[in-house]
């Protein structure tokens, strides 16, 4: 029986997508059975992201609606044997599934899976809630921007009060170290002391990201960029591995706070 | 006759004071026996005969517990006599709401949680939180609001609209403080971040709510104290 954690934002544009691919991508380097879920029905990108695009067959809704059996649904990688997705659709919305309907899905992928990544839709309507149905653990992403932080701090919120899912762990992404030196971004310091929930990692801004995502090969898999390396960092941290922070001038006092996840469980 | 006279008696002693007229009611007969000798003995003469000011009248009820509708019954009685007005009425004995209510308005009730954006805590008593209030974040209380973590948010004391609650926090940057119906913002402008906790309460005679270190409480809302 896996795990389902589902990543997830509040503001859109900060990098769940992202984040849901390259982390798949890091877990199922490791040797794991990952799969990932799209939940943003009607703006499908994690095939996009994933480059498995053009082999969608069946979807999410089909799925839900009992017009295909899961596992015709599935997506199978291509570059690795354990990797699966299981696209959203894109031609309905997010009314198109109920939270039911999802808790009945992941729960049957975490039979056969260690891990099941469900990437979650921005906004903390239906889709937030189909997103969460089903899900153990979550991530929140944001990035160094006060807009970003405080709808963070709203998902959060959201997360906590439900029962079935664990605290949420924090990833902050698009750091710009420049900018954090001189102070004219949030640093992750401060980010973390208004958030006060646990850091899972932090993600550099680094081009080879968006040119990878262009490509549809997560950047993950590139062992010599530095956002690589943080998205398979935060793959071991998820595996329970204690990981210290990348070399960020960040870095300093959160080692600390790495601690708390050497109790964490894969 | 003389058996009738001496049982009445029983039920309302009138007695003077320099303030005006206190009613001793007996607390163990029946409301109607207590109405009935009162307006019996208002409508006597030397009582209706007084000339000029107004009496104030004090009700005391004992251990007898009037209903809503039997004080209004009580009061209209009273008020309906020449020169008499009810100014108080003192009962040794409260319903359970009412006494449920006191606890409340007066009890302080701790928290401990981060108030996110979104979410609005809000409590009848006092407030004492312990975490931070975010931005986005309300916390809110019909008395003080204490909160031992960041202000962040917008934090509303005196909700029901006492003007002496005070907000205090250890750490000052509210996006919004109201207490009462006052309202305050931070310059946009921020200033110079300050390292200790602080207060903010309305002076007596402003219309303003000023913020200041919490050592101030002292001197201006010395009955924060309940020792």
């Amino acid at each position: 029986m896996g795990d389902a954690i589902v990543i997830t934002s509040g503001k859109g544009g900060v990098g769940k997508t992202t984040t849901t691919a390259n982390i798949g991508t890091a877990l199922a380097l490791s040797g794991k059975k990952v799969c990932l879920v799209d939940t943003d029905i009607g703006l499908r990108n994690l095939d996009v992201v994933m480059g498995l695009e053009n082999r969608i067959i069946y979807d999410l809704v089909d799925v839900a609606e009992e017009r295909c059996r899961l596992h015709q649904a599935l997506i199978k990688d291509k570059r690795f044997e354990a990797l699966y997705m299981l696209p959203a659709a894109q031609t309905k919305d997010k009314s198109a599934v109920q939270p039911e309907q999802m808790k009945r899905i992941i729960d049957e992928l975490k039979q056969d899976y260690d891990y099941v990544l469900i990437d979650c839709p921005a906004g903390i309507e239906q889709g937030f809630k189909n997103a969460i149905a089903g899900a153990d653990k979550s991530v929140v992403v944001t990035t160094p921007e006060t807009s970003a932080v405080r709808d963070a701090d709203r998902i959060i919120g959201l997360l906590e009060k439900e029962e079935n899912i664990e605290a949420p762990k924090l990833v902050v992404n698009r750091i710009r170290n420049h900018m954090m030196e001189s102070g004219e971004m949030l640093d992750v310091d401060e980010i973390v002391s208004i958030l006060a929930i646990d850091l899972l990692g932090i993600v550099g801004d680094d081009d080879t990201v968006i040119r990878a995502s262009n490509k549809g090969e997560p950047i993950a898999l590139d062992p010599s960029s530095k956002a690589s390396l943080a998205y398979r960092n935060i793959a071991r941290r998820i595996l329970g591995e204690s990981v210290p922070l990348l070399s960020l001038q960040e870095e300093r006092g959160m080692l600390t706070k790495m601690k708390k996840f050497f109790g964490m469980r894969s | 006759m003389s058996m009738a006279q001496k049982q009445t008696q029983q039920f309302v002693t009138i007695k003077g004071t320099k303030d005006g007229l206190n009613l001793i009611l007996d607390d163990s007969c029946a409301f109607r026996d207590v109405i009935n000798e009162l307006d019996e003995k208002l409508s006597a003469r030397h009582i209706q005969q007084t000339e000029g000011n107004v009496i104030t009248v004090t009700l005391k009820l004992g251990y007898r517990y009037l209903t809503s509708d039997q004080e209004e019954t009580l009061r209209s009685m009273i008020q309906s006599k020449q020169n008499l007005e009810v100014d108080r009425i003192d009962s040794n004995v409260i319903s359970r709401e009412e006494a449920e209510e006191e606890r409340k308005r007066t009890t302080v009730t701790s928290v401990t949680r981060t108030v996110r954006s979104g979410q609005v805590l809000e409590v009848e008593g006092d407030l004492l939180l312990i975490g931070d209030v975010n931005p986005g974040g309300t916390v809110k209380a019909a008395g003080n609001i204490f909160i031992m973590g960041s202000l962040r948010g917008v934090a509303h004391a005196g909700a029901n609209g006492d003007i002496n609650a005070v907000i205090t926090a250890a750490v000052m940057k509210p996006s919004q403080l109201k207490v009462a119906d006052l309202i305050s913002r931070p310059p946009d402008q921020a200033g110079t971040a300050v390292h200790e906790a602080e207060c903010a309460f309305v002076r007596e005679g402003y219309s303003e709510i000023s913020v200041d270190r919490i050592q101030v409480l002292t001197k201006v809302r010395p009955n924060l104290t309940r020792l």
